[in-house]
């Protein structure tokens, strides 16, 4: 069970939180000026990476309040939160992408 | 029956205290401090069960955790307890355990005749049988289950407690062998929160089953004193008989605590406790388990685990045989010999794979008189209901094959040893790796995704004298990461400890005739899979051990191949040509460690306690009046109201003719109720839903349909108009949370500037909604500050005043198609004005309606209902509610409109059906098709979303989704349903006053 900082409420278990998918995905300012292919992009793709994810988590039965997650789904490790409307703490995980990327190293002879 | 194997003297046991239990019907005696497994041996009991697959006889093989063969149900009736260790049953006064998978007695098994068929029966047998015809399986399944049935659960409910407990520590030591007492020692020495726990009823672990010292005095004392020193800290929890079951992110771990036997009546105290447990560090101090060799027919009873026969004689006082042979690859099975020997148990010999055994333990045993017969191996085990005798031969150079003549040595004990596994098994649940140390034989962790170390055995680290330091050196470090650094000037305590030397792998043993020719080597003891099976996937190109492990079920058996695993995959990597086994990659172990019960996992949570019920002001009322209810969501909801002898269909006939023609009244207080009040409220609302929201007056009500961004309808409701920035929004019963939810989220993330504040006051208002031609008469009776007429407070109306003397809030809106009033008034008012308005309503006909009667009088008019309706692939366009869209503005979900897939034309729409005979009631879910006829497969163009059969209209009728459906009024389509097809003509979806002078009148 992951311990999610809150940045509002501190640590707090994960059953106090709900996951609310990809973080930085942004909705067309003019909705009526995007092609199908950008609209399409918008409401259904997202990225799935094994490593630093951005993602939303909202404090639900707690502050209510919604923030963003740094995590590395390889591992849960939390990198960091960061609130609604502020930059991801990217030199932190770019020290962290470096060694994520050491350790997700298959073992040699799994196929 | 007598405890002929039990030893004069020695053991942990009271023997001043007798124990009885039955087992399989025989009544048997141990003593206080058996297991049920110790006191079987004692009783002479050689087989306890039958195999999964083969039905061999099967006997005790181990005396802890790694038990494969000796699985009981224990008690009977409500209490049973399927599949439980012999080895971790604690013997209490009046047990009752039983065989499983075997009938009708372990001694004479009828299905063990599938062990003729063992050449039928290959690995992936089921796979490769029962897939064909893909119809067939539902008539083997039921045979195969009953055939390779394990333990039965209990029919009746738990009688039992259980609870939880959630606990935040700085260590926590897991494990109370001699590594994790002094982890716990070091850390507790500190002031940090300190959590020791342990499995078995004594801590000490292997101390318990060996003789030690430690500090020039006995394992024993120093255990006790160890234990003295804990409980003065108070900041240290120690737990017995308490299992870390499974350790999870971020240093979460969960652990079973047993607090009594099955047939103790504990009182206040709970059967099991879960505990919940968050720690800065934690120290893993789990030890190791021993893995047998793999030689043919090494299943037979009386082949035991050499750890197992030593912990017998020295900590229970019985003996598993009367002549033993060990066979070993390593020195630590000498002990089991000279503790034999010491017992006056007969050691015919020790059979060891290594040419030179010249460590200090071989050299003990030659000097105590016992036979080594070394580079050799057993090439068979006779006796098939217990060992009568092995064959032993000697190993070739490349020690895969035999040679010269077999000897056989009388023996009715076989005390196999193949090296020692380290339990790495929570140290890989929570994300870590391991790596295979070729020197040693051993899989041990590596990187780890947890502030958690593996030490002692559980390290590889065998020696007593270095478990002691590395106990003290993890317990201390990990206090000190957590914040503790108090220095203690205790010293760490010295042990004698003798040097081993190394022991030499050879994972599959050969016999005279290549494996799987003659005998069975038995790799996973509980789900009979052996290293003919394994070799045969390897074969059939499985190359990783994850799939190896489905296809054979290796290590998939109640016991997660403690014993098995490890020997299962050095000898896949050896049919695969790969010399490290690590290559072939290691299977994740996952929780649980070993089986919990499910009701420590449900703890409290059971029966009233399973959800939160929610109630109405006016349940009390509805509960005296006899409703049926229904759930919707945590609420319960009147569903109808019969009277004396009236079925359902006649009680909501009645209710709907009520609503209708005189007054009927429904609690609707469980609509959700949103309170949204600020500057920007109008915006807001204009986005969030379809329809404009800027022009609404003051006291005026509107309808608004809420999308998702794909333009699919999520949900719908009234929101009135109270103030110049203030809204009251309701939403459906189920969906009250989600919207809200939903809001929130957008002002949050999406619009952050919009000065907006949501609150869900649903539970603050009681909301009353009285409908039909006398609602407006009974009404005025209780209000002479708000003016009802149709002038004054017309249909989507909203007026403050009073009613009954209660400050109240009436709606002119309808879910009925009936001039309707929905009053609010304070939650705590709820009842009184119900229980008035029943009193009052009773001379124009007052009748109480339930969700039943609310659907059929919704459907009769139309109106949908989001989640019946529609199922998430629903836009407004396909209900034909093209006029709740403003095309002035943007919305959430409407540029979705023009997506390719909004656009297509055979779109399901919303239609009514009416069945040709009047009496037929569609089932909801019925697929609907253009034609009739057998031809297959018929094009499905629809389903039934409501069918209800209306007093009103005096006949059935439907609602529909149905492809093209508004080009299809007029048509006939055709229901299928169980027994026949029913016919139905397309009708425009509404049935009732499609003019509404009722709703506004």
């Amino acid at each position: 069970m992951l311990l999610i900082p809150c940045p509002w409420c501190g640590e707090r278990d994960e059953p106090e939180f709900h996951h609310g998918g990809e973080a930085h995905i942004k909705r067309p300012l003019e909705p009526d000026q995007s092609t199908d292919e950008e609209w399409a992009e918008y409401i259904f793709m997202r990225t799935n990476p094994k490593g630093v994810f951005l993602e939303r988590w909202v404090h639900q039965s707690g502050c209510r309040r919604w923030f963003n997650l740094a995590r590395n789904t390889a591992t849960n490790e939390i990198i960091g939160a960061y609130k609604m409307g502020e930059k991801p703490p990217i030199s932190t995980i770019a020290n962290k992408q470096k060694t994520a990327t050491v350790s997700n190293k298959k073992p040699k002879g799994v196929k | 029956m007598a405890q002929t194997n039990r030893l004069a003297l020695g053991g942990d046991i009271d023997r001043t205290k007798p124990v009885n239990f039955t087992f399989n019907g025989h009544h048997m005696q141990g003593y206080a401090g058996d297991t049920l497994a110790s006191a079987l041996i004692a009783n002479g009991v050689r087989i306890v069960g039958r195999s999964f697959k083969y039905h061999r006889p099967r006997g005790i093989m181990a005396a802890g955790t790694e038990e494969a063969n000796a699985l009981v149900q224990l008690e009977t009736g409500a209490r049973t307890l399927a599949n439980q260790q012999a080895t971790r049953v604690e013997l209490y006064e009046g047990l009752s355990a039983t065989s499983i998978n075997c009938w009708p007695s372990p001694d004479f098994d009828l299905m063990s005749i599938n062990s003729w068929f063992h050449r039928l029966m290959p690995a992936g047998f089921y796979y490769k049988t029962f897939m064909w015809p893909v119809s067939g399986w539902k008539y083997y399944e039921h045979i195969i289950r009953r055939a390779a049935g394990l333990g039965k659960s209990p029919v009746e409910p738990d009688p039992d407690q259980y609870d939880h407990m959630h606990v935040h520590c700085d260590v926590l030591v897991v494990g109370g062998g001699a590594s994790g007492i002094s982890a716990a020692l070091a850390a507790g020495r500190t002031g940090a929160r300190v959590i020791l726990v342990d499995e078995s009823k004594d801590f000490g672990g292997q101390l318990l089953n060996e003789q030690y010292t430690i500090n020039n005095k006995s394992a024993s004392r120093w255990i006790e004193d160890a234990l003295a020193e804990l409980s003065t800290m108070e900041d240290v929890t120690v737990l017995k008989r308490t299992t870390a079951f499974g350790y999870y992110d971020h240093n979460y771990a969960g652990l079973l605590e047993t607090r009594t036997d099955i047939l103790t009546d504990g009182g206040d105290k709970t059967r099991q406790r879960l505990w919940h447990v968050r720690t800065k560090r934690c120290v893993l101090a789990t030890g190791a388990l021993e893995r047998p060799l793999i030689f043919s027919d090494n299943d037979r009873p009386g082949v035991m685990l050499a750890s197992a026969v030593r912990t017998y004689i020295q900590r229970y006082g019985v003996k598993p045989g009367n002549k033993a042979v060990i066979f070993t690859n390593n020195d630590d099975a000498y002990r089991t010999a000279l503790a034999l020997k010491e017992a006056a148990v007969k050691v015919a010999a020790i059979i060891d794979t290594r040419p030179v055994p010249d460590g200090e333990l071989p050299t003990q045993a030659i000097a105590a008189g016992i036979e080594i017969i070394d580079n050799a191996t057993i090439t068979g085990v006779n006796g098939g209901r217990g060992v009568k005798s092995v064959e032993v031969m000697s190993l070739n150079a490349a020690a895969d094959g035999v040679m010269g003549v077999a000897r056989t040595i009388l023996c009715d004990l076989v005390a196999s040893s193949g090296g020692w596994n380290p339990v790495i098994h929570l140290h890989s649940h929570s994300g870590g790796k391991a790596k295979f140390d070729q020197a040693r034989g051993i899989f041990i962790a590596s990187e780890t995704l947890q502030a958690s170390e593996c030490i002692g055995a559980a390290n590889g680290d065998f020696l007593l004298g270095d478990c002691l330091n590395e106990g003290f050196r993890a317990g201390k470090e990990a206090a000190s990461k957590a914040g503790f650094k108090k220095a203690s000037r205790r010293k760490i305590p010295i042990a004698e400890h003798i040097v081993e030397h190394p022991l030499r792998l050879i994972w599959a043993l050969p016999s005279t005739k290549s494996i799987g020719e003659r005998g069975k080597h038995f790799l996973d003891l509980q789900h009979d899979v052996t290293a003919a099976d394994v070799q045969l996937a390897a074969r059939e190109g499985y190359a990783s051990v994850e799939h190896t492990k489905r296809y054979t079920t290796l290590g998939m058996a109640t016991d997660q191949g403690k014993t098995g695993n490890i020997p299962g995959m050095a000898v896949l990597a050896q049919a695969l040509g790969v010399d490290n086994p690590g290559d072939v990659g290691t299977t994740t172990f996952r929780p649980p460690y070993t089986p919990v019960t499910l009701g420590a996992f449900a703890g409290r949570n059971v029966g009233v306690l399973t959800d939160p019920v929610r109630m109405t002001p006016m349940h009390h009322w509805h509960e005296l009046a006899a409703c049926k209810w229904e759930d919707v969501g945590q609420w319960k909801r009147p569903w109808y109201y019969p009277k004396q002898g009236e079925s359902m269909q006649d009680a909501v006939n009645r209710e709907c003719l009520a609503a209708r023609n005189a007054v009927g009244i429904l609690d609707a207080s469980t609509l959700g109720k949103i309170d949204i009040q600020g500057p920007d409220a109008a915006e807001f609302l204009n986005r969030i839903y379809t329809n404009a929201w800027s022009k609404l007056a003051i006291g005026k009500c509107r309808y608004g349909l809420m999308l998702k961004e794909d333009g699919m309808i999520f949900d719908d409701g009234v929101t009135t108009r109270l103030g110049e920035n203030h809204y009251l929004m309701t939403t459906t019963t189920s969906n009250a949370a989600s919207v809200l939810g939903w809001l929130e989220e957008w002002l949050q993330t999406e619009w952050p500037d919009l000065k907006v504040y949501c609150n869900s006051v649903t539970e603050a208002w009681a909301t009353l909604s009285i409908c039909g031609p006398n609602a407006r008469a009974l009404l005025s009776e209780f209000t002479d500050d708000i003016d009802l007429t149709p002038d004054a407070l017309p249909f989507m109306g909203m007026k403050e005043g009073t009613v009954g003397g209660i400050p109240a809030r009436v709606f002119r809106i309808s879910f009925t198609g009936e001039c309707s009033f929905e009053i609010n008034v304070p939650a705590s008012y709820g009842l009184a004005l119900w229980t008035q308005l029943m009193v009052a309503g009773e001379k124009y006909g007052i009748t109480p309606y339930g969700t039943e009667t609310m659907h059929v009088l919704r459907a009769e008019k139309g109106y949908i209902i989001v989640g019946q309706e529609t199922d998430g692939t629903v836009m407004p366009q396909d209900l034909g509610m093209d006029w709740i869209l403003s095309k002035k503005k943007d919305f959430i979900g409407r540029r979705s409109f023009t997506r390719p897939d909004s656009q297509r034309t055979e779109r399901k729409k919303l239609v009514g059906l009416l069945p040709v005979n009047p009496n037929d009631i569609l089932e909801e879910g019925g697929q609907v098709v253009a034609e009739k006829g057998d031809h297959r497969p018929i094009p499905m163009i629809g389903h039934v979303t409501s069918s209800y059969y209306s007093a009103n209209l005096g006949r059935s009728f439907a609602l529909a989704m149905i492809s093209n459906g508004t080009e299809r009024i007029g048509d006939r389509v055709y229901v299928p349903m169980d027994g026949k097809t029913i016919t139905c003509e397309v009708t425009a979806p509404i049935f009732f006053d499609s003019e509404g002078t009722r709703l506004h009148g």
